[in-house]
This record gives C-alpha cells, sequence and structure tokens, in this order.
C-alpha cells in the first residue's frame, strides 16, 4: 500500500465485489472484514460478501450501541465496528516463549511468527489512521513488535468511504476522516439505485486486482455523487473535539477539578483502552506448571486503569481513579504527541460508545477548557 | 511414597463444598498434583487424616458457628501457607445474607427445632479471623486459576491471579459489551477470573467473584438504575455469593 497515485475511478457492481473478495482469496488473502455478531457489527474473518452486514446499520450514543435495521440493502451502512484492527495485529494475548528443564538447565522454545496474508475489507479511515499511530509504537519506533510486524506485513486493504457517521463519532476534528486519502489499495463509496461501488485505485497492487474485475469507468455524475456521500457524512458527525493547543491545555490543567468529576462516574473497568484502537499497552505474566518442568511466558492487553499497571516496589502509583484517568486522557491526547509526534486519539468514538457509563473523551475535553486554569486544590493526588 | 512432597490440606467450613470440587474437578492435572503433593488431609476424596502440619491449606467455606472459629485458628496454627478459596472462605458467601437479617427472628419459622441451631450471627470470611495468605475469588473458583495458586506456593512465587474486572476478559476475548447492547451486567465491577462466562453466552455477569479492585459500585448502582433497574433488583443483584464483600454490602445497604 505505498505510493498512493491518482487513477481513474471505477464501478463495480455488487456481483463485482463478491468477486473481488474470490479474487483477494484465491491469492491467498484471509479476509478481515465487517459482519453481524452478538447484536453488534464486528470485525471478524469472514468468507465472502454474503458475511457482510447487508441491510444492517447502528446507533451509536455514549454508553449505548444498538443494531438497527435498514431498509437499503446497504452492506457497509454502518459507521465504525465495535473493535478497531488492533485485535488483529496487535493480538489481545500472544505466548512469548516456553521453557521447558533439560538435565541442569532449560531449553526455549519460541512460537514460529504469523504471517499470513490479511485483506481488511471495509476500512474505515479512522481506522487506518489508528492503525499508522499503533505503527508508530510497534513497527517504526525504537522498539519494533516483531510479532505485530509478522501480522502486519503483508496486507491487502480495501477501504470503504463513510456513508455515515455514528452519533459518537468526531474524526473530521481529528483530521483523520471521513475520507480515506490515502494508505489504501482500493477504496470504495457504496451508492444506490443502482446498487453499486464507486473504485477508487490507491496502489498498484489494487489496480492489478480490479483488472480482473468486470468493472466500469465511473462517470462525473457518479464521482459528484461519491462526493457527496462523504461530504454529508463529514457534516453529520455526531460529536466533535476542538483540539486547539489540546497539548498546553491538559498539561496545564493537572488539578482541574473536572478530574474528580470524572473519577466520580469512571468505573475504571479499562473498557475505554481496550476498544481504543491505538492503546498499546500490554502486560508480561509468567506461569509454571505443577512440577516445575516447564514454564511459559505470555504478553497480554493490560491497561492503565488497572492497579497492576502502575505498580512498582511496595505499591501502586497511580492509586486513585482520578489518576488513571486523568493519565489515560492527558497521554491520549498530549504526551502522545511528545512521544510519537502524533495524537493518540483518532476520533473513531469507541471510547464513547463502549464506556459502559457513556463518559464521553470529547465532552471532558470541553469541560476543562471551559474552566481553563480551575484548581481542585488537592494538590498532586495520585 | 516419596516423604519430601510437600503436605496439602483442603478444609471445609460452611460451604456447599463446590470449591472442593473444583479441585476434583481438574482432572487432566489431578494426577500430576497427587504426584507433586501429599494429599494429607481432604475429607471429600480420601479418608485419610494427617495432622499436619501442612505446607498449605486450601480452605473452603465461611465461619458460620461459634466452633469454626476455634477450628479456622487451629487450622492456621498448623499451616505454613493458608489459602482462602472461593466466595464463602473470602466474602462469608450466599449464607451471608443472615447478615443482613436476624438468625434469632427466622430460625423459629425454618426449623422445627431451633433449639438445635448454633450459628453465628453473621457469615464471615475467614481473614476476619486469621491472617489469610492468598484469597482466590469464585463461586466456584476458576479450576486453572486454583491449579495456578496452588503451583504459585508450590514454586514460592506470586499467583497470577489478576484483580482486575471481568471487562478485561470480555475484551481480550472479543465479546461485545452486553452492558452497551442492553443488559444490565455487574462486570465492571467484578473480580475477573471466571473468563466472562456469563457476557460470552450474552448473558450480564452475576458477580460470582466478588468486587474488583476499586469497584466504583455507585456510578455502576446508577448505570443500573438508568438502564430501569429498581432499587429492589439492585439489593437483589448485589446480594447473592458476595452480598458481605464490603463493596458490594455497602452499595446494597445504600439501595433497602
Amino acid at each position: 500500500m505505498q505510493g498512493t497515485k491518482r487513477q481513474p475511478d471505477h464501478i463495480l457492481n455488487v456481483e463485482g465485489l463478491a468477486q473481488l473478495l474470490r479474487a483477494l482469496r484465491a491469492d491467498a488473502y484471509r479476509l478481515v472484514g465487517p459482519t453481524v455478531r452478538d447484536g453488534a457489527i464486528v470485525h471478524a474473518e469472514i468468507r465472502g460478501i454474503d458475511d457482510l452486514p447487508a441491510g444492517w446499520t447502528e446507533t451509536q450514543e455514549a454508553g449505548t450501541y444498538r443494531l438497527v435495521p435498514r431498509g437499503d440493502g446497504a452492506l457497509f451502512g454502518f459507521s465504525t465496528a465495535a473493535q478497531s484492527y488492533k485485535q488483529v495485529f496487535f493480538v489481545p494475548r500472544l505466548r512469548l516463549l516456553k521453557l521447558r528443564r533439560k538435565d541442569s538447565s532449560f531449553t526455549v522454545e519460541h512460537d514460529a511468527p504469523v504471517t499470513s496474508r490479511l485483506a481488511l475489507i471495509g476500512a474505515r479511515s479512522c481506522d487506518l489512521h489508528a492503525i499508522e499511530v499503533q505503527d508508530r509504537t510497534l513497527l517504526t519506533g525504537p522498539f519494533a513488535d516483531p510479532d505485530y510486524a509478522a501480522r502486519r506485513s503483508d496486507l491487502f486493504i480495501v477501504a470503504v468511504q463513510c456513508g455515515q457517521s455514528g452519533g459518537t463519532c468526531f474524526c473530521a476534528s481529528m483530521g483523520t476522516g471521513p475520507r480515506s486519502t490515502a494508505g489504501f489499495d482500493l477504496a470504495l463509496t457504496e451508492l444506490f439505485e443502482p446498487h453499486r461501488f464507486l473504485v477508487q485505485v490507491g496502489t498498484e497492487a489494487g489496480e492489478r486486482v480490479l483488472a480482473r474485475l468486470p468493472r466500469a469507468l465511473a462517470t462525473e455524475s457518479e464521482r459528484v455523487a461519491a462526493e457527496g456521500v462523504v461530504e454529508q457524512t463529514a457534516q453529520s458527525m455526531g460529536r466533535r473535539m476542538d483540539t486547539t493547543g489540546i497539548k498546553e491545555l491538559l498539561y496545564r490543567n493537572l488539578e482541574h477539578p473536572r478530574w474528580d468529576d470524572v473519577a466520580e462516574r469512571c468505573l475504571g473497568c479499562t473498557n475505554c483502552t481496550l476498544a481504543c484502537p491505538t492503546c498499546f499497552c500490554s502486560t508480561v505474566e509468567d506461569t509454571g506448571d505443577l512440577t516445575g518442568e516447564s514454564a511459559e511466558r505470555w504478553r497480554r492487553w493490560d491497561s492503565c486503569f488497572t492497579l497492576d499497571h502502575s505498580y512498582l516496589h511496595g505499591g501502586s502509583v497511580r492509586t486513585s481513579t482520578r489518576s488513571r484517568y486523568r493519565q489515560w486522557m492527558t497521554h491520549k491526547l498530549a504526551s502522545w504527541i511528545d512521544q510519537f509526534g502524533t495524537s493518540g486519539c483518532v476520533g473513531c468514538g469507541r471510547c464513547i460508545t463502549w464506556c459502559p457509563v457513556g463518559i464521553d473523551i470529547t465532552e471532558e475535553v470541553a469541560a476543562i477548557r471551559r474552566a481553563d486554569g480551575a484548581c481542585s486544590g488537592e494538590g498532586g493526588a495520585p | 511414597m516419596n516423604e519430601t512432597r510437600p503436605k496439602l490440606a483442603v478444609w471445609k467450613f460452611a460451604s456447599c463444598d463446590g470449591c472442593q470440587l473444583s479441585l476434583l474437578d481438574l482432572e487432566d492435572e489431578l494426577l500430576a498434583l497427587a504426584d507433586a503433593v501429599d494429599i494429607a488431609y481432604f475429607r471429600e476424596a480420601t479418608s485419610r487424616e494427617s495432622n499436619g502440619p501442612f505446607d498449605l491449606s486450601l480452605v473452603d467455606g465461611s465461619i458460620a458457628r461459634p466452633e469454626d472459629i476455634d477450628q479456622i485458628r487451629e487450622v492456621r496454627r498448623r499451616s505454613r501457607h493458608v489459602v482462602a478459596l472461593g466466595a464463602c472462605a473470602t466474602a462469608g458467601g450466599i449464607q451471608a445474607l443472615r447478615n443482613f437479617a436476624s438468625v434469632e427472628k427466622y430460625k423459629s419459622l425454618v426449623y422445627a427445632k431451633p433449639e438445635y441451631i448454633h450459628a453465628l450471627a453473621e457469615s464471615k470470611g475467614i481473614a476476619e479471623f486469621i491472617r489469610v495468605d492468598f484469597e482466590l475469588r469464585g463461586c466456584p473458583p476458576n479450576k486453572h486459576q486454583l491449579l495456578e495458586v496452588v503451583s504459585a506456593f508450590l514454586a514460592g512465587r506470586r499467583p497470577n491471579v489478576a484483580a482486575h474486572s471481568v471487562c478485561v476478559d470480555c475484551k481480550l476475548s472479543g465479546n461485545v459489551c452486553v452492558m452497551v447492547t442492553g443488559t444490565p451486567c455487574l462486570g465492571p465491577i467484578t473480580h475477573a477470573g471466571c473468563g466472562a462466562l456469563c457476557p460470552t453466552y450474552r448473558r450480564g455477569c452475576y458477580g460470582c467473584y466478588g468486587p474488583a479492585e476499586a469497584p466504583n459500585t455507585q456510578s455502576m448502582a446508577r448505570a443500573f438504575q438508568h438502564a430501569g433497574v429498581p432499587d429492589v433488583d439492585l439489593v437483589r443483584v448485589l446480594r447473592t455469593f458476595n452480598a458481605n464483600a464490603p463493596a458490594f454490602r455497602k452499595e446494597s445497604e445504600r439501595h433497602e
């Protein structure tokens, strides 16, 4: 997916899309795309077009998600899936090594890295930006993760230009969407009457696959219609975040009373961090068997909302929910910029939707901004 | 018989014995366990009785009768390490519902010969009476965690048993949040360990593992009320197997 160049746009009908998915499978790609499961649209391995959430959409609000039918048979007629692609590349659980006792020493075994070809079907701009953000931590930074790199190494990306914004989306104000402009092999815009897809070509790999499919050149009116779809989405974002001077805003408001207010609501349950497409914290657990003959080391997702996360000798550094929420939000929106040269937030809204008590990061920022400089007077409570 | 193997004892107080069954339920690992330790006292499994001392005592059940207090102190005296096993031993169990009522008042209604009942006014976890080296939560505890705790004590290391919420296990499994999709769920304030069993089957968490670390029960209760759960049901949902765990007890009393 390197090197985006402008190509003429094409049109695929629904059968053409089905053929695209079949062509990718024929090229040995596993397909990860949206599908309906357990009352939500999730990202999972799919076999083809029949697994897509045809005729489904969703309503998302703070702490609320409901699957809703729609009448037009749209295949991508929703905003964001319940999960991002984090689970695909930065897997929730990973065995790092196996140890086995041998005489007076031990042997070490590693699992072979997973290097399957992977096609992301229907990737949204926010989620593609999130991959770029995670790359800075896990791929291109000083501590590259070999498992992440392997899982990420052979991708084909079929983006979808968002035709609908969710109630908790705010990518437009984060500069991460809703229009995908790069980072895809092909990008689809779903059009109706008749049901078809405008296809933008992002790479030569995309061009080569498209050449194998029955297609037509897009007309000027189809291009205008596709532009209108994304423009309409941008205009109807459910949320917005004012990011003006946000780093300095948060740094100078570390004792703001709003942190106490949010701590009173925050469950400390970790859902925001685990649903976030860029949060990358993990912990390492060692286990041994009863006999002491073998041991394993596993990495699993962790969260800055657990007490163990900041456990140093003698106890946790961040014992209050206030300090844990503040740590998360100031890292996400401020110190991430110092650390990685970008915000850690792509505006996908998952932390808002999937918070069981509906804490809204955009509202928390706005509340601090409204009373910039206010001080709770509690000093540096941990 | 290898005399150097560590001695394991399993004790029963007021309980349904389910936690002891978790141990027997290990099946694949049970023979390895019997090899690794000398099962010196375990009435549910063997009629053999040793007086100790024991390297590791697993205690199932709550302290519910006057004589239990002396017995649990005796267990402590004879044991190098004591692990409280399950909701009864860690929080008083379902029988701690008596803690919200008067035993004297109801025993004549329930029992034909109430004079036979010698119950303490409250059912409590064992840590209220003796020093406990580790508490393994759950009703019943997860058998893999149980094996981990035994392995850790045998190896002299800290058990890998996280105190975070059930939500972590849901997200690790890729579950869609049942709370956000409309089913009230105690997962956000409940201690992990079950592997998010109920939410994996699209049910709300019942709190079998008791309060998680730093549970914000008040915010959770507001979310239940917002979802239309009346106070009477909120009290019930907080008063099951871990009714006497301080965080759950305090919150349920707010809604009485």
